[in-house]
Formats: C-alpha cells, sequence, structure tokens
C-alpha cells in the first residue's frame, strides 16, 4: 500500500509541475499577478508530493519490503540501518528520485528566501525549475519507476553492492547532487533572466548567493568522493579521471569560472552573456553528468546496465534543454550586452583569463571523457585515454591559472598600471621563484622540476595573498579590523582569501602525494618484517573474522619508524553474505604530515603467506582539508552581509531595492 | 589603445590560447590513449606489437597460477575463438575471477605472452566490460551460452559510485 502511495505521490508531483511549469511564466508574460503568485505555493506543494513519495520509499527500505523490486535489487535484510538508508539512492531509481527531491527542496529554499526579488522573477525562476522537473518525473514514471512490485516477492534482497556500505558514500551522493540540482537555480535565474530581457547587477546580486551554495555542496560532494576512494577502494589513489569522476568535476570547474564571472557582473556589470552562458553551461554539464554516468554509454569500469529506452529518453532531454537554453541565448543575449568596460590591465581582465581557463579545463576535461565515444563511432578503434593525458593537460593549464589567482586579487577594477603591479608583487614573486629553483633541485629534498612547479605556486599563492590581506588591515585599521569584517560586508573577501588557501593547500597535497607517495607489492609471510620509505612493516599473519553481514580475514601489521611503534593496522579481505563479492577494507594510520595504507591482496601459497600492497602517502589528507578550505572560503562568501541587508530591507513596504 | 582594439587583443589572446591547447592536447592523446584489442586480433597480428593497449576477454577457467614464490601470476584470456597467456605482477582487483571478463593493459612480449601491466576487473556480478561482451559477441563462438552474465537481466543491479573501481 505505501508503495502505491508513493507512486501516486510522483504522479501528483508530475501533475503539479505542468501547472508549475506553465502558469507563473504565462502569468509573467500576461502580466495576470494572481497567476505570477501561484508560483510559490506550487513550489513548497511540489517538495510536500516529493518528501512524501521520498519517505514511501525509505519505509520500503526500512521495512525490508522486498516486494518492490528496487529495494529487493539493493537491500538486504542483514544490513545495518543507515546503510538501508543510503541503499536509497544507491541505484539507478532512486538516485533519481533523490534528484527530483532535491530540486523540489531548491525550489522550495528559493520561493522561501527570495522575498525581495520581483515577482515576475520568481515567477519565471520557479515555472523553469518546474520544467526541469517535469523531465526528470516523466522519466522517472515512464523507464524507471523505484516503486515497481515484483510478484512473488523474494524472501531475501540482494544486498547493496558492498564497495557502497559505507559512510562516505552514505553521504557523498546527496552532497554532490545538492551541488548539481543547485545549479539548476543558477540555471533558472539566467533562463528567467534572458526571458525577461533584462540582465543587470541585480539579477547577479540575487543569483551569487545560490550559485555559491551549489559551489559548496559540489566541492564537498567530489571531496568526500574522492576520499572515499581512497581508503574503500584499497588502491589508495585519490583520483582516477575515471568518467564517473570527471561527470562532477566538468560542472565544479564550470561552476567556479561562473562565481568568479557573476562577481564581476555584480561589481562592474561586465560579463553579463558570458554569465548566463557559464550558468547554462554549468547545469547542462551537471545533467550530462548525471546521465552519463546512468546511461551506460561510457566504457567506464563502473558497472552500469544499458537500457535503450532509458537512453533515447535522456538524450532527448538532453537536447531539449540545453539546445532550448542555447537558442533562447542566441536569440535574446545579444540585446542584453554590454555593459562596463575595463582596461587590458584590471582586475577584470585576470577573471577572464581565470574563467577562460577554468572554461578550457572543462572542455579538456569533456574531451577526455567523450574521446572514447568518439573513436568509437567513427569507426576509428575502441581506446580509452589514460589519465597520464589528463594530468598533461592540468599541469600545463594550471599555473597559468595559479599565477593569475595571485595577481588578481592585488589589481584595481577598472584600471590599473603595470608598474603598481610590479611594485607591490616583486618580492613575492622573487621569493616563490627562489622556493621554485629550492624545491627543482635535490638540495633541501629530493626534489624535481614538478615538486619545484607545485610548490613555488604554492609560496606564490600563500605570499600574494597574504601580502593582499596586510595591505587591507593596514588600509582599514590595523588586525582588530578582521572581526567587524566578518561580522558585516567584508565577509566574501575572507571567503574568497580561504578558497584560494585551500587551492594552495590541494597543490601541496597533490604535488607531494604524487612525487614522494611509495607502492610497493609484497608477499609476506606471518613474522615478515618489509621496509618502505622508513617505515618497518611487521606482519602479525591473518584470521577470520565475522562482520554484520559479512565474513573477514583481518591482517594485522605492527609499523615502526625506528624503534618505535607508530602504528598498528587492521586491513580486511571482507566477502559479503549476499553477494559473495570481495572486497578490500584497507587499514589506514592517519596523520596530518603522511598516511600509512595497507592492503590485502590476496592469500598466496599455503603457509599464511600473502600477497600486499603497502603505501606512504605524504600529505595526503590536504587533498580533502583544501576542499574543507575551499567550502568554508564558500560558506563566508555566501552569507556576506550585503545579502542579508537586502532581505531585511525588502520586508519594508517599499520594495525599492528590488527592481523588476 | 582604443575600446574596440582592447576587445580585438582579448578575443586574439584568447583564440591564440584556445588554439595552443587544443593542439597540446591533441598531439598528447596520441601518446596517452590505448587501444583495445581481442584475443582474436592479436593472433591475427592486428595489435602493435612495440606499444601499450589493452587485451580483454574472459579468464579461462583453470589457467590461473600463480608463481611459487613472488607475486607473478599467470593466467589466458579468451574470445572463445582464441586464447593469449597474460603474465602480471602484483595484486589482482578483487573481482578478478576464473570464468569472468577482465581487461588487461600492457605490451605483447616477442614470446607471445602478454605482460600486463594493471588488471581491471568487472566491477560486480553483472557487469562485463562493455569490450569484452562486444569481442564476445564478434567472436561468434559456439560456447558462448556459458559467458555468465554478458546480458544483465531486466532487475540487473545497477551501481553508482564514484572513483573508478579498479587501477
Amino acid at each position: 500500500m505505501i508503495p502505491e502511495l508513493g507512486h501516486f505521490a510522483l504522479i501528483l508531483a508530475l501533475g503539479l509541475a505542468l501547472v508549475q511549469a506553465v502558469f507563473p511564466l504565462w502569468g509573467s508574460f500576461a502580466g495576470r499577478r494572481a497567476w505570477m503568485e501561484l508560483a510559490r505555493p506550487l513550489a513548497l506543494g511540489q517538495l510536500t508530493f516529493l518528501a512524501i513519495a521520498f519517505a514511501c520509499l525509505l519505509q520500503a527500505f526500512l521495512t525490508d519490503d522486498f516486494s518492490v523490486v528496487y529495494v529487493a535489487t539493493n537491500s538486504n535484510s542483514l544490513m545495518p540501518d543507515i546503510y538501508k538508508v543510503s541503499a536509497l539512492w544507491g541505484a539507478h531509481e532512486g538516485s533519481l528520485l533523490l534528484w527530483v527531491f532535491l530540486l523540489a527542496a531548491w525550489g522550495a529554499a528559493v520561493a522561501t528566501f527570495s522575498r525581495n526579488l520581483p515577482l515576475p522573477m520568481i515567477a519565471r525562476v520557479i515555472s523553469v525549475q518546474g520544467m526541469i522537473a517535469i523531465g526528470f518525473l516523466l522519466f522517472m514514471l515512464l523507464t524507471s519507476n523505484p516503486f515497481e512490485r515484483i510478484f512473488p516477492a523474494p524472501l531475501e534482497g540482494r544486498d547493496l553492492n558492498p564497495l557502497l556500505q559505507d559512510f562516505g558514500l552514505a553521504i557523498h551522493p546527496p552532497m554532490l547532487y545538492m551541488g548539481y540540482v543547485g545549479l539548476s537555480v543558477a540555471f533558472a535565474f539566467a533562463i528567467a533572466a534572458l526571458m525577461g530581457g533584462k540582465l543587470d547587477a541585480a539579477w547577479a546580486r540575487w543569483s551569487r548567493p545560490w550559485t555559491t551554495v551549489a559551489w559548496i555542496f559540489l566541492t564537498v560532494g567530489i571531496a568526500l568522493g574522492s576520499w572515499w576512494a581512497y581508503y574503500e577502494l584499497g588502491w589508495g589513489g585519490w583520483w582516477f579521471w575515471d568518467p564517473v569522476e570527471n561527470a562532477s568535476f566538468m560542472p565544479w570547474l564550470v561552476a567556479t569560472a561562473l562565481i568568479h564571472s557573476l562577481a564581476v557582473t555584480e561589481k562592474r556589470a561586465a560579463f553579463k552573456s558570458w554569465t548566463v552562458l557559464l550558468a547554462i553551461s554549468a547545469f547542462s554539464l551537471s545533467l550530462l553528468g548525471t546521465f552519463l554516468v546512468r546511461s551506460g554509454v561510457l566504457t567506464s569500469v563502473h558497472a552500469f546496465a544499458t537500457d535503450p529506452t532509458r537512453g533515447t529518453f535522456i538524450l532527448a532531454f538532453l537536447v531539449i534543454v540545453i539546445g532550448g537554453s542555447l537558442v533562447l541565448y542566441a536569440w535574446r543575449a545579444p540585446a542584453v550586452s554590454g555593459g562596463g568596460r575595463f582596461d587590458l590591465v584590471s582586475r577584470e581582465s585576470f577573471l577572464l583569463i581565470n574563467n577562460l581557463l577554468l572554461a578550457a579545463l572543462a572542455l579538456l576535461v569533456l574531451f577526455g571523457t567523450l574521446a572514447p565515444l568518439i573513436y568509437e563511432a567513427a569507426g576509428w578503434g575502441k581506446i580509452s585515454v589514460g589519465f597520464p593525458w589528463f594530468n598533461t593537460m592540468f599541469i600545463v593549464l594550471s599555473p597559468l591559472l595559479v599565477l593569475a589567482m595571485g595577481i588578481g586579487p592585488m589589481t584595481r577594477w577598472k584600471h590599473d598600471e603595470i608598474p603598481r603591479l610590479v611594485r607591490r608583487l616583486w618580492v613575492a614573486f622573487a621569493l616563490s621563484l627562489a622556493v621554485f629553483a629550492l624545491a627543482s633541485t635535490r638540495l633541501l629534498l629530493p626534489g624535481n622540476l614538478h615538486v619545484g612547479l607545485g610548490l613555488g605556486l604554492t609560496a606564490w599563492l600563500v605570499l600574494t595573498h597574504l601580502l593582499n590581506l596586510s595591505e587591507r588591515l593596514k588600509n582599514k585599521g590595523g588586525i582588530k579590523r578582521i572581526a567587524s569584517d566578518l561580522r558585516g560586508r567584508s565577509r566574501s573577501y575572507y571567503g574568497m582569501w580561504l578558497a584560494h588557501l585551500g587551492v594552495a593547500m590541494f597543490i601541496v597535497g597533490a604535488t607531494m602525494v604524487s612525487n614522494f607517495g611509495t607502492e610497493t607489492d609484497v608477499r609476506m609471510s606471518p613474522g615478515d618484517v618489509h621496509e618502505a620509505a622508513g617505515y618497518r612493516f611487521q606482519f602479525n599473519g591473518a584470521k577470520s573474522v565475522q562482520g554484520p553481514n559479512y565474513r573477514a580475514q583481518r591482517g594485522e601489521f605492527l609499523v615502526y619508524q625506528g624503534e618505535r611503534q607508530v602504528a598498528v593496522l587492521h586491513p580486511e579481505k571482507r566477502a559479503y553474505v549476499a553477494g559473495g563479492m570481495p572486497m578490500t577494507e584497507a587499514g589506514i594510520d592517519a596523520g596530518f604530515l603522511r598516511d600509512l595504507y595497507v592492503s590485502l591482496g590476496e592469500p598466496v601459497g599455503d603457509r599464511g603467506d600473502w600477497a600486499v600492497r603497502l603505501y606512504y602517502k605524504p600529505y595526503v589528507r590536504w587533498i580533502w582539508l583544501a576542499g574543507v578550505l575551499m567550502a568554508l572560503g564558500g560558506i563566508l562568501a555566501a552569507t556576506d552581509g550585503r545579502y542579508r541587508t537586502l532581505r531585511k530591507a525588502a520586508t519594508l513596504p517599499a520594495g525599492n531595492l528590488a527592481r523588476a | 589603445m582604443k575600446a574596440r582594439q582592447k576587445r580585438l587583443v582579448l578575443v586574439g589572446l584568447a583564440i591564440v590560447g584556445v588554439g595552443a591547447a587544443a593542439a597540446l592536447a591533441l598531439s598528447a592523446l596520441q601518446s596517452n590513449i590505448s587501444y583495445f584489442f581481442s584475443p582474436s586480433q592479436v593472433l591475427a597480428k592486428e595489435a602493435p606489437a612495440d606499444h601499450v593497449f589493452r587485451l580483454g576477454g574472459l579468464v579461462s577457467k583453470g589457467t590461473v597460477k600463480r608463481a611459487e614464490d613472488g607475486l607473478t601470476v599467470t593466467f589466458d584470456v579468451t574470445d572463445m575463438a582464441q586464447t593469449v597467456k597474460v603474465s602480471y605482477t602484483g595484486i589482482l582487483p578483487d573481482l578478478f575471477k576464473e570464468g569472468q571478463g577482465a581487461v588487461t593493459r600492457g605490451r605483447l612480449g616477442p614470446d607471445g605472452i602478454f605482460y600486463a601491466e594493471e588488471v581491471l576487473a568487472k566491477h560486480d556480478e553483472e557487469y562485463m566490460p562493455p569490450e569484452v561482451a562486444d569481442t564476445l559477441k564478434t567472436a561468434h563462438a559456439q560456447g558462448m551460452t556459458g559467458a555468465a552474465g554478458a546480458q544483465p537481466g531486466p532487475v540487473a543491479r545497477q551501481v553508482q559510485t564514484s572513483g573508478a573501481v579498479t587501477q
């Protein structure tokens, strides 16, 4: 009964979405206030029905209702409750439900927190979101209904893929989807602005905090995914350039460009049509990402069943959304362009460089991800693009990006003088060059050109940003100023500052772990000692243990540095009861400056020997801490006082801040 | 400079940049892609002898042998028509199993043995690397019915993960 209720709620949500897509929009052109005012309640109603559907599916999972096909294929009565919850979005149908539920949640949030927006604008934004919801709901109801029943019901479920039975992965998809779906708000704002033909600084100011929040979720989601891959897959890697990862990284790159471009549009009213194009691209890439992962067209090492009807629907939906918005863009954008002029040497120029580089990187990732498809379609053979290619692209382009990141914030808007910049920056540049030179040699550490480049760029970012902060404080009244700045309208400055330092931190982590990390495959008998990267790993054999829904061989490793014991690691090789799938659970000693990481391969011979892999991973944590710093920076920027002031002003009867 | 000239300079720079990036991307691509070949194609000498490529198929039953000491393992990969012997030193992925699909990346030795640097196995019970499924189809072998899981059933598991499973 309850699954049918969920199904019914989905159908009602589709009905509401149709109304939501048509009437507020129509009203905004026909000038019918009543129709426009439907937008907010409709957005809330949409959320209500999808919350009901979501709750129904959740109930089916928690009560082990295996008469629901989706539950039977993805859950198991032995599974701990938390994984029954996360199993809901562990596969195709459920993750679509999560997607559309989050879409409704964002829509309701826009309806609730945008009281200061002019009515036609909010009506159009919510209508556009309704259109997206129609696509997803139709797709679910026609091809991927999560509430489908099976008769007779199986006695036991098939279990969730054991790789997904993990806390990191329980929260990774919702975070990522919050980011993907959040970009639909930026998209809806852009489309609404194109429809209205009015793109101004006020539009950018409305759109900015929403975009930043979506970007925060995307950042956190990607960092979580990388962290999960690192500890759960047992291969010690933190990024594989796998199509599934690329699918989340492309929207991130474009969204990063978008938040910078929005800054220019808000402050200087420039880059307008470019900003709109970025908003369209960011969401289109989110859609492409969601679907590429799902449709199984990619030669990924991930498992995705292919289904031609789904594939066709997806393709049609993508063509309508991307094609439609680009046609609208081509039609309306010429009317809205123009705006603030700027000189060649100005902050605008550096932000433009930033945008072009980020867009170029996104295009390259897209190309590398789709190249196997292009080759196959053209009949040039079956290829895979290895991660050395992606790495080369990033090593060539990102240093330029980082150089611009150092200069940009030090440059004035509109016009600046090169001599002034040189005067302010030459010390930082010389010091960074010195770091580069030192780290490229073997004087202090066994460096090479890559290490030099990484650490030199880090020094450049840190030094320029420290300089920037100290100049700012000097001009505005010393260190005490920080506290009042953070309370008031300058939070976004510190947000920028933190996020940029996050980039520096990321560069350190990636450089160190790529150049100084070690990895050893070795066969060890119980009692054997193997030395790697200055640590001695002593293997004490493996024994059988029983988990809630798996059996495992658990090895014990004592790790010594000199005579001191620094860690005891317990890597496991698990076999899950339901699927019989084997899985490696790595033993990790996490540290701020290094991780020690052991994974069990397989038993060899008959004397209790194991093939094991020993890793030393210096600074690997910095990669994810960088994600945390960037997210914190984003939070500061999104909560800047000026957005709150607007909200307060909007409660005044004369809404003169809110221009149509 | 006038505004118009400035814009021209910026556009020019952007075009040069995009061009350079595209040229770099394509030239680097040539040295970083690896083609996929089936055992039949390898024995027909279609695969390059001096270049890294990927070889895939089913792991023949009863052929996986570990060396007495050390970590070298050998096994046969078949497309039901032809078979190539593969040698790999290191740890095999969790889902590597006899009778199941696998893709390996490496070079063909002069002795006809494929020396793999990397072994990718299928991701879960139903999954078959797409190339392997194709290979089995095109090899029009009679014994294909045993190729478990080449066609996922209607209730096939679909998994959403982030991050590659094997590297």
